[in-house]
C-alpha cells in the first residue's frame, strides 16, 4: 500500500517551509538547536522522538505559537518575525491540529467551523456554512453539525478539529500528536482522515508515534532528540536500516512490544 | 483447593431492568433527606420546632397589622381595641402614608411619571441583553412591563396626557420587539441618555450633545479600525470626543436650545432619594463596571508591562480602600481637583466612584474565569488567524464570563446593596436617609421594624431576582455536558 500511495502523491519542487539555522530557548534551556529543514510542497513529514526532544516546539514555531530567538523561518515566502501582520497571514495559511483538539466548547460544531472563515476571511455566512458542511461530510460526521463539542467522542472531536482547519483552505497542515489523547478504537478513524488528506497532496508535518501511519504516507521521517535533528530518511530505510545508535534504541523501544 | 476453569463466555447481553420500588417515591425522599440517621433525625425535629416557634412569635404581630391610621398612637389604639389589651401589631399605616418617600425621595410628585417611565424603559433596554436570542421572552418582558406601567400610571398620575404618552411609548417598544427584536438593542444603547433626560429633565439638547460624543467614538472606530487597529482608533475617537465634550458641546447645545427650547422641567439631584436613588446609582454602576472590569482583567494579564502595572495598581488600590472613603472623596475631595465653578453633580460623582470601585472587584472575578480557561483555547484561536481582539471577543470572553457568572452576579448584588452607603455623603438612600426622616416625624416616633422590613423586602425582591436570573443564564449557557 505504501508504494501505491507514494506514487499517487506528487512532491513539487516549490519550497513550502524553509527553516535555516534556527535556535530556541525556554529561558536558559536550549530547546531547539541549529535546526535546518526544507519542506517541499506536497511533502508528508513525520517527526518522532522521545518526549522532551523538542518536536512539538518545532512545529509550533512554524505558526509562531512559539517564538524562535535565532535563525529564519520562511513559510510560503513569508518570514516569521515579530510583525503581527505576517504572523496572522501565516497562521491563516497554516492549519494546526492539537493533541487535545481545542475545539471551542461554547459553539456548535458548525459555528466552530465557520468562525475563522467568517471573521478572518470575511466569507459570507451562508457560503462559510456550505464549505463547513462539505468538510464535515469529508470527515464523515455531517450529522453532528448542530451539536456541541462536549457531546462528541474524542475521535469525532479530532475529526471536527481537522475539518475546522481545512475550512480555512490551508496550504500546509501541522499535526501535534493528533492521536495521543484518543482511545485505541478511535485512533483509526482519525488516521484514515489524515491519510485521505495526504492522498490529496496536502503538505503535512505530523508529530506522531503512529509508525504505521508514517510507513503508509510519509515520504520523510525525522527523528529528533535533545532539541536537534538526529536522523532523517525515507520511511522504509528509516525503519529497516536506522543509522544512528540513538535512533536504533528509540525504535527498539517503541516497536519492541 | 480445587482448580476451576476460568473459561466463561456470555451467551447474550443483559438488558437494563427497572429499579426496585424502594428506590423512588415519598418514603425514599423522606428517609434520604430528613431521617437518614440519628443525628439527621434530631436536626430535622429541631429545625421544624424552630420554624414553628418563629411563626408562632411573629404571626400575631403580622396578623394584627394596621394599614389605616394617622399616627403610631392611633395604630396602637386600634390594635388594642381589636386584639385585646397588651397585644402587639405591625403599623403598616406608616408605609401607606410615606411610601412615595421611600420610592422617590423628594422628587416632585407631579413628575413621578418620569422615573416610573424610565424604570419601565430600563426593562425594555435590558430585554435584548438578558434574552439575546429569545424573542418570546423579550415580548413577554416588554408586554408585561407595559401593562404594569399602565396600571402604575393610573394609580400615580391622573394626567391623561402622561398616561397616553407612556402607552404610546410602550406600544412602540412592543411593536419594535415584535417586528425587529435585534433593533431593540438600539434602545439599550440610547437608554443612558433617555434615562438621564427623563430623571433630571432640563433641555433635551444636553443629552443629545453627550450622545454625539459617543457617536464620534463610534465613527472614528468604524473609519480607522482597518488601518490603525482597534486600540489606536478607539483611543483617537475618545480623544476627539473629549475635545467635543469639553470645548464644543456647550456652545452648540446652548445655541440649539435658544433656537428650539425643548425640554422637561429640571429636577435637582438633592431631590432624588429612596429607591430611585438606589436604582440610579446601582444600575449605572452595574452597567459601567462590567466593561471596565473586562478591560482591567485583560490588562492585568497583558504582556505589556506598562498596561499591566497600571491595571494591577488600579485594582489593588481600589480594593485596598473602603467604599466609604471613596464616597467621601467623591463628595469632598474631587471638588478640589476640578476647575473652579464646575458644578459637577454629586450623584454623578458618586456613580463614577462606585463604578470604579465595583469594576476592580469585577476585574478580579473575571480574571478568575480567564485563568480557568485552558491555554489551548487561545492557541486554537491564534492558529486559525484570529487577531487578539477577535480571539478575546469570540472565544475567550464568552467562556470566561460564563465561568464567572456567579461571582459577577454576587458582585452586582453587593454593589446594589452598597448603594445604601451613600447616606454617608448626605444623599437620601432608602435605608438610612429616608427611614431616619420618617422616624423623626412626631406622629411616627417609636416605629422601628416596619420601615426596615419594607425596605429590606424591596431589596430582597430585586437581589433574589438577579440571583435567579444568573441561575437561568448558567443553565442556558451550559453546553459542555448535555
Amino acid at each position: 500500500m505504501a508504494d501505491q500511495t507514494a506514487r499517487k502523491m506528487e512532491v513539487s519542487d516549490e519550497v513550502a517551509i524553509q527553516i535555516t539555522n534556527m535556535n530556541k530557548w525556554y529561558g536558559t534551556f536550549h530547546v531547539l538547536r541549529d535546526i535546518d529543514m526544507t519542506v517541499q510542497r506536497g511533502e508528508r513529514i513525520v517527526i518522532c522522538g522521545p518526549s522532551g526532544s523538542g518536536k512539538s516546539t518545532l512545529i509550533r514555531c512554524i505558526n509562531r505559537l512559539e517564538e524562535h530567538q535565532q535563525g529564519h523561518i520562511i513559510v510560503d515566502g513569508t518570514e516569521l518575525t515579530s510583525d503581527l501582520k505576517n504572523i496572522d497571514k501565516v497562521r491563516s495559511e497554516v492549519g494546526m491540529v492539537f493533541q487535545h483538539f481545542n475545539l471551542f466548547p461554547h459553539l456548535t460544531i458548525l459555528e466552530n467551523l465557520t468562525l475563522a472563515p467568517i471573521w478572518v476571511r470575511k466569507t459570507p455566512k451562508r457560503e462559510a456554512e456550505e464549505v463547513a458542511m462539505h468538510y464535515l461530510g469529508k470527515v464523515k460526521i455531517p450529522e453532528q453539525a448542530h451539536k456541541y463539542p462536549g457531546q462528541l467522542s474524542g475521535g469525532q472531536q479530532q475529526r471536527v478539529a481537522i475539518a475546522r482547519s481545512l475550512c480555512m483552505k490551508p496550504r500546509i497542515m501541522l499535526f501535534d500528536e493528533p492521536t495521543s489523547a484518543l482511545d485505541p478504537e478511535m485512533i483509526k478513524e482519525v488516521l484514515d482522515t489524515m491519510i485521505e488528506l495526504a492522498e490529496e497532496g496536502m503538505t503535512m508535518l505530523c508529530v506522531t508515534h503512529e509508525m504505521g501511519f508514517a510507513q503508509a504516507v510519509a515520504n520523510r521521517v525525522i527523528f529528533m532528540d535533545q532539541g536537534q535533528i538526529v536522523e532523517q530518511n525515507e520511511p522504509k530505510e528509516f525503519f529497516n536500516n536506522p543509522k544512528s545508535e540513538r535512533t536504533k534504541l528509540f525504535l527498539s523501544q517503541i516497536l519492541g512490544h | 483447593m480445587q482448580e476451576e476453569s476460568v473459561f466463561f463466555v456470555r451467551g447474550e447481553m443483559i438488558n437494563p431492568r427497572s429499579a426496585p420500588s424502594s428506590q423512588s417515591g415519598a418514603v425514599k425522599w423522606l428517609r434520604d433527606n430528613l431521617f437518614s440517621g440519628w443525628m439527621n433525625s434530631i436536626l430535622t425535629v429541631l429545625g421544624f420546632a424552630f420554624v414553628v416557634y418563629v411563626i408562632h412569635e411573629s404571626l400575631p404581630w403580622l396578623m394584627n397589622g394596621v394599614w389605616r391610621a394617622n399616627s403610631l398612637a392611633e395604630c396602637r389604639a386600634i390594635i388594642e381595641a381589636s386584639a385585646g389589651p397588651g397585644a402587639e401589631g405591625a403599623c403598616w399605616a406608616l408605609i401607606r402614608e410615606r411610601w412615595h418617600q421611600f420610592l422617590f425621595g423628594f422628587y416632585p410628585p407631579e413628575e413621578y411619571w418620569r422615573p416610573v417611565l424610565a424604570f419601565a424603559l430600563m426593562f425594555v433596554a435590558l430585554a435584548p441583553v438578558l434574552y439575546s436570542d429569545n424573542r418570546r421572552s423579550m415580548l413577554i418582558m416588554v408586554g408585561g412591563v407595559g401593562v404594569l406601567l399602565f396600571l402604575a400610571m393610573i394609580a400615580l398620575d391622573g394626567s391623561v396626557g402622561h398616561i397616553a404618552f407612556t402607552v404610546v411609548v410602550m406600544a412602540a417598544m412592543l411593536a419594535l420587539a415584535y417586528a425587529a427584536p435585534s433593533k431593540l438593542f438600539w434602545v439599550t444603547l440610547l437608554f443612558p441618555a433617555i434615562g438621564f433626560y427623563l430623571l433630571w429633565g432640563g433641555s433635551v439638547w444636553g443629552p443629545i450633545g453627550a450622545l454625539v460624543g459617543f457617536g464620534i467614538v463610534a465613527a472614528a472606530y468604524m473609519l480607522l479600525q482597518n488601518r490603525l487597529g482597534v486600540v489606536v482608533s478607539t483611543g483617537l475617537g475618545f480623544v476627539l470626543a473629549c475635545l467635543w465634550w469639553l470645548f464644543v458641546q456647550t456652545q452648540v447645545t446652548t445655541a440649539l436650545h435658544d433656537a428650539m427650547p425643548i425640554g422637561l422641567p429640571g429636577v435637582d439631584s438633592d431631590q432624588f432619594g429612596g429607591f430611585l436613588l438606589a436604582f440610579v446609582i446601582g444600575v449605572a454602576a452595574i452597567a459601567g463596571s462590567l466593561p471596565i472590569g473586562i478591560l482591567l482583567a485583560l490588562g492585568r494579564r497583558s504582556d505589556m508591562l506598562l498596561v499591566k502595572t497600571l491595571c494591577v495598581g488600579f485594582i489593588e488600590f481600589i480594593r485596598g480602600v473602603p467604599l466609604i472613603t471613596m464616597l467621601f472623596t467623591a463628595s469632598l475631595l474631587l471638588q478640589y481637583f476640578l476647575p473652579p465653578q464646575t458644578n459637577f453633580d454629586l450623584i454623578l460623582r458618586v456613580i463614577i466612584l462606585v463604578t470604579l470601585f465595583a469594576s476592580a472587584y469585577i476585574a478580579e472575578v473575571i480574571r478568575g474565569g480567564l485563568a480557568a480557561l485552558p491555554r489551548g483555547q487561545t492557541e486554537a484561536a491564534d492558529s486559525l488567524g484570529l487577531d487578539y481582539w477577535q480571539a478575546q471577543r469570540l472565544i475567550i470572553m464568552p467562556q470566561a464570563l460564563k465561568i464567572s457568572i456567579p461571582g459577577i452576579v454576587s458582585s452586582f448584588i453587593g454593589l446594589f446593596k452598597d448603594t445604601t452607603l451613600v447616606a454617608f455623603v448626605g444623599l437620601f438612600d432608602p435605608l438610612q436617609g429616608i427611614t431616619k426622616i420618617v422616624r423623626a416625624d412626631i406622629n411616627w416616633k417609636g416605629v422601628y421594624w416596619e420601615p426596615y422590613l419594607f425596605v429590606g423586602a424591596i431589596f430582597f425582591v430585586f437581589c433574589f431576582g438577579m440571583s435567579r436570573y444568573s441561575m437561568y443564564l448558567e443553565n442556558k449557557l451550559k453546553t459542555d455536558h448535555r
